[in-house]
């Protein structure tokens, strides 16, 4: 590879579970920018059988739209100079074949399990089960759970270092009898880490080293007050290359082409709303809602976390919103009257048919509507996650460790919240920008002031891999071409009367009053900032306390200043059918979201 | 773009149709290439390993588990009966003894000296696959399988629940659009196949698992009957596990659908014979969607379709598969290369059709399906 400032062509791709997708990104007049952006559809699956044929193609478009070569044959051109012909560095994610799925095992749920449950989920995989010995199941019903899922690995864990050994051998001895076999090839053992006691690793050796491939890391809660995850997450990466990639047809090849090692796709995505956190020392929430699963990712309090909700998503898992949601959920953010069978379809039918996209306002509107459940879902199942000790070597006191268990308090928090990333088809091709603002708002029910964006094109992926080889280019890609900023969003706590004054901004001499109720929009253009003075209403509460003027900055975009004074906490809808039609018809109104019919 | 992909169902009524017929685990294949199999012929069995039942031994004699094992009257390896006496403390003076019986036949796996955990296993369970069609050997996957190859009427539906079964086919819809009623399922269709019309109700269903109807191809049904017939809502689109009695294959979509008429046409000359279906579906990149196979005579000619790799053009009939016009067939007259703003104002690439009477709309390429000429 060559050094970074020679660097000043980069290929990179990401291999999705449906498309593959790849971006041209070119040093031009000293910045990064991206030139050029292909797609094809995957191919690891029959009759092609070889994920390299989507690669192949989505560059062959890249090459088309920018105008030059890049692949000779089926191989990658690499450049010794800065010849006109090929690329300096070939870099990919991947999520094709259902992405990394792993079975996770610890002693007691709330400890050891949800430990190794984060130590999975930040490695980039999606959580099948967790197996603890307080899960209330029989062991039988343990080792049936273990046969029929076939995960790709399993994440052992339990015990502090240097204690009792009994609980977390019974947990081998569960693997054991399983006998567990791989999701790919038939012929391999199932991959298996062990990050609990380490007294107790000869008496897991015994157990699973014969049935399994077993992999020994430090414990990842090595006393009851520290947790150490890294070297789990690692394991888990080195073998998602090693196991589980190199089995996917067409990997070997794939991992010959590029210059880094292949990433998990939402591992990618979370290394970049990481680097955004600790950079600009701000508390973001990221969201990347697919076909299949939505990711969360959140960086609060120095901690970052990250969550898939493996069966929430706007195409193979539509019906499954439906299912968690529940029908009533859904039909509340749809802005007109319709009947329960006809919604019932039409879901349906957008499950069977996956690919189709919306083509009257009415089905846009649905998808919107169950876009937004999707997302709150998936950010409700995030909080239940991210919760107290995380990272790597945090101290904390027993009494703060039983605390935790008490109460699983959330690490995210609305209100202290600085910046939302939306990400995902539903998001970033939603045809009017302000779609997706309104969605993540009604969604997320952000407090106080919070900058929303969204992923232009989908290219987080892409660029969070390639943050690990060359920052700069990364970062500049990110800021200048992939973030879209929509706007600050002002939305205060609390209820008060409706159309009474609720919050009032002034900035440049201008003043903008909202009542409560209402939406509306403050023009401010992107790239803009002002030193803004808010004040709201005696029971409002912008995050100062109650009736207390807040002076803050806010940011410009592609849509402006959102002021939602629709009251949080709690945030209602009205119940009756008309008035909650006319409403969402008034807000819907007041921003411009849908073209007049 | 140079080549854009269209979604199509399968619905041919003569072609070459491969299945692939594969174990669980490793095992015994049982045929060989070239030999020729019926599809109630079993082609390949293995023995998956017994469920495990895991017993608290030393917990149950009140010993530490270091000691336990010396209680054991059985061996590890041994096979065991249920109720037969596996451990028994010495008790006091040969009073207060707890003895413990065996809650399964099987085996005695092993003994853990630190949980103090017994393990025992029950009998493997025998696993046969059949050929699922008349055919021919084409392929024999070492220890997992076989490809068996055959010339036969090949439908794929959209939607389906339950597994594979094999019965004869019987015509009960009068015509595509026709609705199924209760009177329409009577004794003599038990152990065959119905082919329905626009809509099947989940009283129908139940109606017919009553007497014993083994599947049903049908254009539509009401997401709310599908919910009420399974009892509980579909979450993740995968099926075929569900075991209701019945396996269900839906062509054109939830709703009431008029059967498409070349499908219905097809099922209808095929009225009497004996069929293959699975209601299996599953959604995702590697799609997979239910089916009706008739084997035609191993030896019949079958010209290759044109549909492999076909593009859409222009005087391709496509069936449109999202709201409005859902289920419309047409003529594609016009494919603008230019994307075009519809009325989300999304830009997208767009197509042009026609239906029969004439009538002409434009709607978006991935609103629309192939039909196979």
């Amino acid at each position: 590879m060559k050094e970074k400032d020679q660097i000043t062509r980069i290929l990179a791709t990401d291999c999705g579970s449906t498309t593959t997708k790849a971006i041209l990104i070119e040093k031009r007049e000293n910045e990064y920018r991206l030139i050029v952006r292909g797609e094809a559809p995957t191919t690891v699956e029959a009759p092609y059988e070889d994920v390299t044929k989507g690669v192949l193609n989505a560059i062959r478009e890249v090459e088309e739209l920018a105008g030059i070569r890049i692949l000779d044959g089926e191989n990658i051109i690499k450049r010794e100079r800065s010849e006109d012909d090929g690329v300096d560095i070939y870099i990919s994610t991947s999520s094709a074949g259902g992405g990394l799925q792993m079975m996770v095992a610890g002693v007691v749920d709330k400890m050891s399990a949800e430990s190794a449950a984060r130590a999975a989920l930040g490695a980039g995989s999606i959580v099948m089960d967790v197996i603890a010995t307080n899960d209330k199941r029989m062991d039988h019903e343990r080792i049936k759970r273990i046969r029929t899922l076939r995960p790709d690995m399993i994440l052992l864990s339990g015990g502090t270092d240097g204690g009792t050994i009994t609980h977390v051998v019974q947990l081998a001895e569960i693997i054991q009898a399983a006998d567990p076999k791989p999701r790919f090839g038939a012929g391999y053992k199932l991959p298996v880490i062990y990050a609990g006691n380490n007294k107790a690793v000869d008496e897991i050796k015994e157990r699973l080293e014969k049935k399994t491939a077993l992999y020994v890391v430090d414990n990842l809660r090595p006393t009851l007050e520290k947790e150490n995850l890294k070297p789990a997450r690692d394991k888990i990466h080195d073998l998602f290359m090693e196991h589980v990639m190199a089995q996917a047809p067409g990997y070997r090849k794939l991992m010959d082409m590029t210059d880094v090692p292949i990433m998990p796709t939402p591992g990618a995505v979370g290394l970049l709303i990481e680097t955004i956190g600790k950079r600009d020392k701000i508390e973001v929430l990221g969201v990347d809602i697919g076909g299949a699963t939505t990711d969360v990712f959140s960086y609060f309090q120095n901690t970052f976390n990250r969550t898939v909700s493996a069966n929430l998503g706007m195409s193979y898992s539509i019906s499954n919103v439906v299912k968690e949601a529940g029908l009533k959920n859904i039909m509340r953010w749809v802005p007109f009257h319709m009947d329960e069978k006809d919604l019932r379809n039409r879901i349906r039918n957008k499950m069977i048919r996956p690919t189709t996209i919306p083509s009257t306002l009415d089905e846009l509107q649905i998808e919107q509507a169950i876009s937004r459940e999707a997302l709150r879902l998936a950010l409700e199942q995030h909080k239940t996650m991210a919760v107290g000790l995380k990272g790597v070597q945090k101290e904390r006191t027993i009494s703060d460790a039983f605390e935790q268990t008490s109460t699983g308090e959330t690490l995210v928090n609305m209100l202290t919240l600085n910046l939302i990333v939306g990400s995902g088809g539903v998001l970033s091709h939603a045809p009017r920008r302000v779609q997706s603002a309104l969605m993540m708002i009604d969604a997320f029910l952000p407090e106080g002031i919070t900058m929303l964006t969204v992923d232009s094109i989908f290219m987080m992926p892409q660029l969070g891999v390639l943050s690990t080889v060359h920052e700069k280019a990364a970062t500049e890609v990110f800021e200048k071409d992939c973030l879209i900023r929509l706007g600050s969003c002002i939305a205060p706590i609390g209820n008060i009367k409706e159309g009474q004054e609720a919050v009032r901004v002034k900035f440049d001499d201008k003043e903008f009053v909202f009542n409560f109720g209402d939406m509306g929009v403050i023009p401010l253009e992107l790239n803009k900032k002002v030193k803004a003075v808010i004040s709201v209403a005696k029971g409002l509460d912008l995050g100062n306390g109650k009736g207390k003027e807040v002076e803050s900055e806010l940011e410009g975009g592609v849509v402006g200043v959102i002021v939602d004074a629709r009251g949080r906490r709690p945030f209602v809808l009205p119940e009756n059918d008309n008035d909650r039609v006319n409403k969402l018809k008034k807000w819907i109104k007041s921003l411009n979201v849908y073209p007049e019919k | 773009m140079a080549h854009s992909y269209t979604p199509g169902l399968k619905v041919t009524d003569k072609a070459i149709v491969k299945k692939e017929r594969r174990l669980p685990l490793k095992g015994d294949v049982l045929v060989k290439v070239g030999d020729l199999v019926k599809a109630d012929d079993i082609v390949a069995k293995t023995e998956l390993p017994g469920d495990v039942e895991r017993l608290n031994l030393a917990g149950k004699l009140g010993v530490p588990p270091k000691e336990a094992s010396s209680f054991l009257k059985v061996s590890i390896g041994d096979k065991i009966k249920k109720d037969q006496i596996i451990a028994e403390s010495k008790g006091f003076f040969g009073l207060f003894r707890t003895s413990i019986p065996s809650p399964i036949d099987g085996i005695v796996e092993n003994y853990s000296d630190i949980t103090g955990m017994l393990t025992l296993r029950k009998p493997p369970k025998k696993v046969e696959i059949d050929a699922y069609v008349n055919g021919k050997v084409v392929e024999v996957i070492e220890n997992e399988g076989i490809v068996v190859q055959t010339p036969a009427t090949f439908i794929q539906g959209i939607f389906g629940i339950g597994g594979e079964v094999k019965g004869e086919l019987k015509l009960v819809a009068k015509s595509p659009d026709y609705v199924l009623t209760k009177n329409d399922i009577t004794e003599d269709l038990k152990g065959k196949i119905v082919i329905g019309g626009s809509l099947v109700t989940s009283e129908i269903l139940n109606e017919c698992v009553k007497k014993g109807v083994l599947g049903i191809v049908v254009g539509g049904i009401d997401d709310k009957d599908l919910k009420d017939f399974l009892g509980e809502e579909i979450g993740v689109a995968i099926t075929g596990q569900e075991e209701k009695g019945i396996t269900l294959i839906v062509t054109e979509g939830f709703g009431q659908m008029t059967m498409a008429k070349k499908t219905f046409d097809i099922l209808s000359k095929n009225d009497g014979k004996r069929a293959s279906i699975n209601g299996a579906t599953q959604i995702r990149a590697g799609v997979m969607r239910p089916e009706v196979i008739v084997t035609y005579d191993i030896d019949t000619i079958v010209e290759e379709s044109k549909h492999a790799e076909m593009g859409m053009d222009i005087n391709s009939i496509v069936r449109i598969i999202r709201q409005p016009y859902f289920g419309a067939i047409g003529k594609v007259v016009g494919l603008p290369s230019q994307l075009q703003k519809i009325e989300t104002e999304a830009h997208v690439r767009v197509l042009e059709f026609e239906f029969d009477d004439g009538k002409r709309i434009v709607l978006p390429r991935a609103n629309v399906e192939l039909i196979e000429e």
